[in-house]
Order: C-alpha cells, then structure tokens, then sequence
C-alpha cells in the first residue's frame, strides 16, 4: 500500500506542476488571510534563490538551469501548500482531466501530495537557509556575475533539459541541489526506488544510497527546523511527517548485518541528541543568578545588565582560579593540619556507621598520607613566632593579616621546602610554582579567547555606513520592561536621532575654536596635576608607613596603620569625582566625555597601584638587608647553640628549641603578600561603603526629607543615583589585576575575591533595585565589550610584569616559603628536571633552551605573526575593493532597470488585457485579481501570475510567447506602481526561469 | 501549579524544544505564565488563544512601543486580532531568545516594523517606527522637516536598489553588520 500511495503521489506531482500557475493564481488571493507571512515567504525564496544561482555559477550552465527549475518547482509546491481543498474552479478542472490517465481519484492524492510537497519544500527551504547563512553578504555581488553571461545560451540549454523534465519526479527535488549532475541520470532509478522502498532487499546499492541520502536530508530538516520563520502548526506538522518518513526508511536501510548496525546507530544517535539536549537543559539551570539579571535587565536595559553578567563572568574565572590554588597548593599543604580533628570525627562515626565510614576513614587517611605537608608548629616558619604570640589572635592582628593569619597558609611563608610529601611524593614547591604560572596562563588564554570571540560578533560592525539604519532598526531595546527607562530610551533615541541629524548636515559651528582648545588644554593640565599629586601622595604614604612598621605598629594609631589602603581607595573614590568635575570643562561629545573619563580614571588607577608596588620594592629591598643581617645572627645564634649543648651534637641535637624560640628571617614575600590582602580588604569595604553611604543613605535621605524640604529632592539638585556602569566595571577590573599580582605570594587571594565577587554580587543586585534610577542616557552594552576585555587584558599584563620580575630578579627568602634555600624561585624547574626526569630529557631540555634554538625560534615566530598581519591586511584590501565593485554594480544595475522599465511600458497594456480576461475567465472574483496585483513586489511572483492569466489552451503556442514577452509584465507591473522594488540580481533571474515553465507545461 | 506541568504532554514539551530555541525550563515558564493568563474556564478549551489586550499585560511586553506589532505578526488568528495560543506564544519566545539566530530575528524584526503587511518597508512604515522609537509624547516627537530627513538618511544608506523602500534582503543585510541587534532583540520571561 505505501508503494501504492509513492507511485500515485509522483504522478500527482506531475499534474501540480502542470496547474502550478493556475494554483498560484488563486494562491495570490488567500494570501491575505495569512498575515503577509506568504509574502515574505516568498521573498525569501528569492533571497535563497539567489544563493542558489550564485552555487551553480560555478559549474557548468546547464546546472543551474537545473537548480533554477527545482527551486521554481519548490516554491510552486509551497504556494500551493495547504490549498488543495481549494483547488475546485473549473479551469483547474479541465487542466485536470488531461491528465487523468495518470491522476485517478484525485481528493485522496491530493491530500497525499501535500504532504509530499510539504516535506519536500521544507527540505529544500532546509538547505537553502544552511547555504543563505554563509552566502548572503555575496548576494548582490553574485547576481551580477549572472547577467554577464548571455542569456540565448541559457534557453538553449534548457530546451535540451526541458524534455527530460517531465521525468523528474518528487524523488528528484528531494535530491540536494548540491549534486545536480547525479540528479539527472538517476531519474529512472528514482521511480524504481519509489517502489522499491518498502522492500528493501529489492534495492540496488545506489538506490539505497539515494534513500540514504533522502532519509539524512529529512534528519538535517529536523535539525534545522527551528530556524525557520514559520508558525509553530507548520512546524510541528513538518516536523511529525519527516519523523515518520526517518522511521519507516531508516529500516530500510541496510541488509542483514550492516542493517541491524545502522538500526543501532540510529538508536545512538537518538539517545546521544536527547542526551545533549538534557545536558543543554541542565547546563542553562546550573548558570547561578539568571533570573536576578534578568530582572535587572528588563528594569534597566542592557547596558546595566552587562555589568553584571561581566561580574558573573569574573566570579567563574575566580572560581577556576580558586579551585587551583585550592586544590594544589593549599590542601596538601593544610591536610595534616586538619589531622587531628578529622580522624577523631571519623573514630566516633566509625561506631555509628561503620560500613558506610569505612570507605571514608579509608579515604581520609589516603589522602593525608598521599599528601600531607607538615602541621602547624612543627617548623619555625609554620609557628607564630615567640615575640608576636601574646597578640596574635587579637582581632586588630588578624584584622591586619598578622598573628596567626600570618603564619597559615594563606600566605606564601607558611609553605616548606620539602621536596616531595607524602606517599604520592607530592612536589610541592614545583606545584606551588606551576599553579603560579598556571593562574596566569588561563587568565591570558580566557581573556583572549572572550576578545576573539566578541571581535567575531561585533567586528564586522566597524564601519559606519549603516549609521542611521542602525539607529532606527536596532536601538530599541527589547528587554526593557519598565516603563521609567522606556521613557528614557524614548528620549535618548530622539536625541541620537537629532544628533545624527544635526551631525549630517555638517553645520557644525565652530563657536570660538581657541577658547575650548584652550580649555581642553587647561583640563587635561589639570588632570596630570590631579595624576601626579595621587602618585606622591602614596609614594609618601608608602614610606611613611614603612617607617612605621619600622617602629613596630602597636605605637601607632589604626590611620596610621591602615593609612595607605585608605588613602588608595580614597584617592580612587574622589579623583573620579574630580575628574568629572573638569571634563565639563572640555565641552566634548558625552561618548567621548565618556571615553575621557574612563582613560583617566584608568590612568589614575595605574598610577596608583604601579606607585604602590614601586613603594612595595623599596620595601622589599629594605627586608631583603634585613635579611642579611638576620642570617648573620642565625648562623651565630646556632654556633653559640651548639656550643652550649655539648660537643657531641650527633648524640643530643637541639630538640629542646622550640619552633616559636627560633630567630626567624623577615620574611618579604609574605610582607608583600600581606599588602596585597590588605589592598584588597579595604578596597572592598570602601566599595561596599560607598555603596552603602553613596546609594542607599542617599536614596533614603531624597525618599523622607522630601516631604519637609524646601525644593524637591527627587527632581532636583541630590536625586537618585544613577548605576555607574563604566566606574563599577573599571573598578572591578582593576580589583581582578590585584588579584593577578599578589596571587602568587598569598594563595588565598581568589578566594577572598571570590568571597567579595559573591557579596557584591547580591548587594549590588539589591542596590541597583531598591535605590538607582535607570540612567539617563542608556548606552548600548555590546559596544563596549571589548573594550573593557582590552583593558582587563592590559590590566592583566601589567600586573604580571611586576609578578613575574619579582620572581625572577629577587632570591626568595632563605627561611620560609616553598623555595626556601634557592637561589631563584624557577629553580624549583631545574631541579625537577635533574631529580625527577631521566638524564636525556633534561640534557635535551638544556639542548632546546640553548640560545642557539631559542633565537630562530622566536624569529620563527615573528615571521608568522608578519605573515599573518600582511595576509589580514590584504583581506581587508579586498573587502574595501568588493565593496566598491559592489556599489558600481548597483549603479548600472539601477540604469538598466530605468530602461528595463521603459521599455515595459507598452508591453505592459497588452499584457493586462490579456491577464484580465483569463482571469476572469478563472474567477469570478475581481476584487481579488486587484489585490493580487497590488502585491506583486518581486519577479518571480510576477512569474507565476503571468502564467496564472495565460493559460492558453494551445501548449505549443505558448512557448514563442515567453522570451519576447517575459520582461514585459514584470517591469511594466513594477513601473505601474510607481515604485519597482526589486534587487538588482533578480532581474537577471527571471529570464531562464520563464523558459523553464514552458517546458514543463508542455508536457 | 502541579497541574499545568502535567498539562503539557511530554511528548509535546520535547518536541517544542526540538522546534524552538528555548530550553526544557524554559518553555514550562511559558507554558506557566500563559496559563496563568487564562480565565479558568478557558483553561480546559484544548487549544486556547488570549486575546491581545491580556498578552500585552505581561511586563515583559508592557513597555515596548512594538507590543502590538509584535502580537500581530505572531498571531496565527483567523480575523487578525493579535491573540495568541500558546504554540505563538511559543514562537514568539523562541524567536526573541538568546540563542536564536540572527536570520530568524532579523526576519521577524523585519515583519514588526512592516507596519501595513506588504512585505516592504516604505516611507510610511519609517514614519511609524520612527514615532514608536521615540514615544508617543509631544516633546520627542521629531518634526516633520527631521522626519523627512532621516528617512531619507536611512533610505539613502539601506535601499540597495534604490526603489524607495526596504525589502527584506536588504533589511537583513543591514541588520547583519549590526553589532548589538542580536543582544537587544530579546525578550525573556
């Protein structure tokens, strides 16, 4: 019976084809009804059709030909969609009977065939959208090469094709267009194979590689079925037949053993597509924080939102960060310091649920056996030394990352030299090194990898010839969702619209040019003084509070203590301020003010922290004499040790010293560490304050004083306080490239930033909903990206210069941290080569990292980077070149068609007479022949009208007809409406597909 | 609301996550919200349409000067009223979704702002999406004079062929270089 149902079904196809023109005509009428969704349908089809042609431009003629006439046959088959059950008017009848031969009970087949076509027009629509996403820039540009290439040739050609078309059945669309020349010899094959599929073993090898082939193209449409502009009732119905037709072939496919492993596959494929899709669906749940974005985002647009996603973005960065440090570094550091506690909690559960715990006490004491650094106390660097111990766990001490604080293992000091620990000889100075390099290294690796990524969304949106379609097509934004900031989109549009406006009539007057370049000077003047003064005046407070720590800090009062935290986040909340304060002075453009702002603010922030580690080495420097002198009196110290206890050390070693007597080095790296930590502390709490004092208080002060005030608050001078997008975002880098600094000398400080990220994130979110407005001006988020992943990148790369300096020009400390004993910290590599790896290796490695090697290598490199930037270059040449040709083609194109159109003038009387009659001869319906006509916009749909009004009864007549008088009614029908709306490339179109009716119709 | 979960036949629920751009969660969300927009007898109606007037009361859409627009071109209804079942609802979702792509944005961008349905986008239309851009109000309206100007700007810069209007090739080429259309053509529950 399917067999059946295939063979009646293709005859039926047939008789469409032969009725497409009277279908279509009546299609034209029911379109209204459908929203307009059919006419935009179709002018995707042209859009499609034009990629098609540029394909086969590049094969031989007679392939295109071939495309062109499926495509025409596909959009017949879609325009007739559906409309079967209409299809009753006499005409049609008399058309129909010709026929009957073939067609026997025609409301069954009918049915049938739609189907058919349905699915057919979607596969083909299928391939045409994957092929429209690459080719649609091209579009133009390829239809031009079209009309170069004369058209006789073209008709020739088809009229050799057309009698074989009438062969071509639905099999043959089915076919990809991609491979035209097969399609052609495999008619034959086609009808067989249309029997033949419910029998597979009937089948040739190359018929079942055609059902293959079929069955794969229906699998692609499934895939691509969501992309597609079309209601949800049509999806699902195209959905649910090309389902059906992958089952009922898909068994098809394969014979005997080959068949059962195709079936498995298939089943494969199914449980790994639902698999895919429930992990899709898990991931988009795992993304913490989407509904409170969200909410920001319909509340303030965007851009504000963008910050936050920005912070999302960085707390997933600080996590990875964070699991590193965590898991390499401070665990098999800390594991024995938990020691105690947890064997005797695992003691006690054992009792309760042994079977259960077993495995976990097994676990826990595998793990601290693995690994296992030694506990606190056991070492002199790992114990509070004597003189500190009576306050080190005062609250200010540890406020201040002393005392005990200082001596974990948050901080670089804390950590042993030992080589290898614990069962798995941990090397954890190597990985304390490694983890080091690695944290940066990712940091470089993400950064990039975002730029590139958003530089491939938004970098071909450089060039500024869309400005104005730009700013009326995309400015709105969709997400907003209250009315306060649609007000304020409202009115930022139209100001960009007068702007733009304003800017394009270049009546820029240029009021007293020498004032505001005077100006402009004064406020950048002033800007370097504000510079200059911020980087003194740390500077100062730097050495100062060295000299400070000098005395001993418990003389000193918590400002002078905390003084050059203070001072730095002060500088860092006033200076912007001030900076405001001046660029209104300059009078420039507010996205250049804006731009200003954030260079200086950026400035300023540098300055500050390139001061704070210049102060930083001083003092690092300073530590380092002290160190001297200290080992000095150690070596002392241990002689008069030795001394005392005896002559015989073998026998009594000096075991009675406790770790904490121990004289102990400065220690600088944990001092730098610290610094770090403390920067990072109070640069917080100033944020969270000024949120606090800057948003809130204010918010709360407008909101109740303004009742009893003399003016109003909410309108007037205080106000509500706008989001800072561009101050929070810098702020948050800059927070970002402290990290990067000091992560190396204190583990701990990703996880302390992501304890920051994580409050900010809530408090931020809380603040921007109970006490800002939404901004004035709502820029765009997307603009910007990049340019804020720039500066994180340039923050990166300062912040590891001073990183990797210090570890590279400064010996570590000889009594504390992991590299303890070294000459330099990236020893610890070397010594792992000669210790851990075979003789060859390293004798390699020393090889390769001769200059010999090293030095054609880099040039190596230079050469491709050269390369590469010549090659872009020349790329972007040609793009500027094929956007020229482009536009000159327009131009001619354009000039043709005013002739075009001239011409068709009086073509286009003769050619409505005669439209007219047959039409009413079709339909009584006149209104509907006017509506049509008022639709008509591109060629191709004039197309089908023609031959819907010509259904002249004498085939062999018709044919003479069409070249003369084809672009008669398509551009006469365009000038008659005063407005022919057309691109330039399917002016070419029309001429072989007209050709190509004919000879279908003939048959 | 445990019943509107089971409302929603498995077997359809994978299927439209198949046809659309959202995920499993979110068209639940969907489903949630549109059924909270019906009356309760409606609730059991196998294939229920909200009418514009309800729809655009979702917060989502209540400020966007294109919420009708944007109803219409969505509404599968027979007499053009804009009311929505929820495979259109469906639809609309997907299509303004993050991770739906530009052509079908771009192309169903191209259809709100296609004021009078007739597949161009002409002076008239521009008049109207201008006026939608820049609110309802007296004080941001542009002049006459400004209007002609402008859209006469975008004319000049997206009117390929030159025939007076935008079509929908050139629409989209237009759209395709932008560099924020696909993050601020979207509309999330």
């Amino acid at each position: 019976m399917p067999g059946d149902t295939l063979i009646t079904s293709e005859n039926d196809t047939d008789i469409e084809l032969d009725f497409a023109g009277v279908e279509d005509f009546q299609e034209n009428h029911k379109r209204e009804k459908h929203n307009g969704k059919r006419r935009n349908g179709d002018r995707q089809e042209n859009k499609r059709e034009n990629q098609r042609r540029k394909r086969s431009s590049k094969s031989v003629q007679g392939i295109r030909e071939e495309s062109q006439s499926k495509t025409e046959r596909r959009e017949r088959s879609r325009r007739r969609k559906g409309k079967a059950e209409h299809e009753t008017s006499g005409h049609e009848g008399n058309k129909r009977e010709r026929d009957q031969t073939r067609a026997k009970s025609t409301k069954s087949k009918k049915n049938i065939k739609n189907e058919k076509t349905r699915k057919l027009e979607g596969k083909e629509d299928g391939e045409a959208q994957e092929k429209s996403e690459k080719g649609k820039l091209k579009l133009v540009c390829t239809k031009n090469e079209e009309k170069i290439e004369s058209g006789d040739q073209l008709k020739e050609k088809e009229k050799a094709l057309g009698v074989k078309k009438k062969k071509k059945r639905r099999k043959k669309v089915v076919e990809t267009s991609s491979e035209p020349e097969t399609s052609e010899d495999g008619d034959d094959e086609e009808e067989v194979n249309n029997d033949g599929e419910v029998r597979p073993e009937l089948l040739s090898p190359e018929e079942l590689e055609k059902l293959k082939e079929a069955v794969d193209e229906k699998k692609k449409l499934i895939q691509s079925l969501r992309g597609k502009p079309w209601p949800m009732k049509q999806k699902l119905v195209t959905l649910r037949e090309s389902q059906l037709f992958v089952e009922k072939y898909e068994g098809a496919l394969g014979k005997g053993k080959g068949r059962k492993l195709y079936a498995y596959k298939v089943m494969m494929t199914k449980k790994w597509m639902k698999f895919q899709r429930d992990f899709e669906n898990f991931k988009t749940a795992c993304i913490p924080w989407e509904m409170k974005i969200k909410e920001i985002e319909s509340h303030f647009g965007s851009s504000v939102a963008s910050y936050f996603i920005f912070l999302r973005w960085m707390y997933g960065i600080n996590m990875i960060l964070f699991s590193l440090t965590f898991g390499l570094v401070m665990v098999p550091e800390v594991l024995q310091f938990l020691n105690l506690n947890c064997t005797f909690i695992l003691f006690i559960a054992l009792y309760i649920y042994f079977i259960l715990q077993v495995r976990l006490i097994l676990l826990c004491t595998f793990f601290e056996q693995a690994l296992m650094g030694r506990p606190y106390g056991s070492i002199p660097r790992k114990t509070v030394p004597r003189a500190e111990e009576a306050g080190a766990m005062d609250f200010a001490v540890l406020w201040d990352f002393g005392g005990y604080a200082q001596y974990s293992v948050l901080f670089y000091g804390y950590y042993n030299n030992q080589r290898a620990i614990g069962w798995f000889k941990f090397r954890m100075p190597l990985s304390y090194f490694l983890v080091g390099v690695g944290t940066v290294a990712y940091s470089y690796m993400v950064v990039i990898r975002t730029m590139a990524r958003n530089a491939n969304e938004s970098g071909i949106g450089d060039d500024n010839s869309f400005n104005f379609s730009w700013k009326m097509f995309t400015s709105w934004d969709y997400l907003i969702g209250n009315p306060e900031t649609a007000d304020n989109k409202f009115a930022s549009i139209t100001t960009s619209f007068k702007e733009a406006i304003l800017e394009e009539q270049e009546s820029r007057k240029d009021d007293n040019i020498h004032l505001t370049r005077f100006l402009r000077v004064l406020a950048n003047f002033l800007v370097l003084c504000c510079l200059a003064g911020s980087g003194y005046l740390i500077y100062f407070v730097v050495r100062r509070s060295q000299k400070f720590a000098l005395d001993g800090l418990e003389n000193h009062t918590w400002w002078e203590r905390n003084e050059v935290n203070m001072v730095m986040s002060l500088l860092g909340m006033f200076c912007p301020m001030l900076f405001d304060v001046i660029s209104t002075l300059e009078n420039y453009h507010p996205r250049v003010a804006l731009q200003w702002q954030l260079g200086r603010i950026f400035a300023l922030f540098l300055g500050n922290l390139y001061t704070f580690i210049i102060a930083l080495m001083d003092a690092i420097n300073l530590k380092r004499k002290e160190e001297k002198v200290v080992k000095y009196n150690i070596t002392m110290w241990e002689a008069t040790l030795y001394n005392g206890t005896g002559s015989e050390n073998s026998t009594a070693p000096p075991i009675t010293i406790h770790p904490a007597d121990v004289p102990r080095g400065p220690c600088w790296e944990t001092m730098v560490g610290q610094e770090f930590v403390r920067l990072i502390i109070s640069d917080t709490m100033t944020t969270y304050i000024t949120l606090l004092i800057g948003d809130f208080l204010r918010a709360v002060l407008v909101r109740f004083l303004n009742h009893c005030w003399c003016w109003d608050l909410e309108a007037g001078f205080p106000s509500y306080s706008e989001f800072d997008v561009s101050g929070n975002v810098l702020g948050l880098i800059f927070n970002q490239g402290m990290i990067w600094m000091g992560a190396f000398y204190a583990p701990c400080l990703p996880a302390l930033n992501l304890l920051r990220l994580h409050v900010s994130m809530y408090l931020q979110c809380w603040a921007v909903m109970c006490c800002n407005v939404p901004q004035e001006r709502v820029f765009k988020a997307s603009g910007s990206n990049n340019f804020y992943m720039a500066m994180l990148l340039v923050i990166l790369f300062l912040s590891t210069l001073p990183a990797i300096y210090t570890i590279v020009t400064i010996p570590p400390s000889f009594d504390c941290g992991p590299f303890s004993g070294k000459n330099r910290m990236f020893d610890v590599i070397q010594e792992t080569l000669e210790s851990d790896f075979p003789a060859w290796f390293s004798k390699v490695f020393s090889y390769a990292s001769n200059p010999g090697l090293v030095l054609p290598f880099i040039l190596l490199m230079v050469l491709a980077i050269y390369y590469l930037q010549s090659t872009s270059k020349s790329y972007k040449e040609a793009n500027v070149e094929l956007k020229k040709k482009l536009q000159m083609q327009n131009e001619e194109n354009k000039k043709k068609n005013k002739q075009a159109a001239l011409k068709a003038q009086m073509d286009l009387e003769e050619a409505k007479k005669s439209a007219s009659q047959t039409a009413e001869h079709q339909r009584n319906n006149n209104d509907s022949v006017q509506r049509q006509e008022d639709d008509e916009e591109i060629d191709n749909k004039n197309q089908r009208m023609y031959h819907g009004r010509n259904p002249s009864p004498s085939v062999g007549n018709r044919e003479p007809h069409f070249p003369v008088r084809d672009p008669g009614p398509r551009n006469a029908h365009n000038g008659n409406h005063g407005n022919p709306r057309y691109l330039p490339g399917f002016h070419q179109q029309s001429e072989p597909r007209m050709c190509r009716v004919p000879s279908l119709e003939r048959h | 609301m445990g019943t509107t979960a089971s409302q929603l036949a498995k077997d359809s629920l994978s299927e439209y996550q198949e046809l659309t751009f959202l995920t499993k969660q979110e068209i639940l969300l969907a489903h949630r919200r549109f059924t909270e927009l019906l009356d309760r007898d409606e609730r059991n109606h196998p294939n229920p349409r909200v009418p514009m007037e309800v729809i655009l009361t979702l917060p989502e859409l209540k400020s966007n000067p294109f919420k009708t627009r944007i109803c219409q071109v969505f509404s599968t209804s027979e007499d053009k009223d804009g009311s929505l079942t929820f495979e259109d609802f469906l639809d609309l979702l997907s299509a303004f979704s993050d991770s739906a792509t530009l052509e079908i944005k771009s192309h169903y961008a191209f259809r709100i702002f296609d004021f009078d349905d007739d597949g161009t986008l002409d002076y008239g239309d521009l008049e109207k999406l201008v006026n939608c851009l820049t609110g309802e109000t007296e004080d941001t309206r542009l002049t006459s004079e400004e209007m002609r100007q402008l859209i006469s700007n975008i004319l000049d810069e997206s009117d390929i062929d030159k025939d007076g209007t935008v079509n929908l090739s050139e629409f989209q080429h237009v759209i395709s270089r932008s560099p924020d259309f696909v993050s601020s053509f979207k509309i999330v529950l």
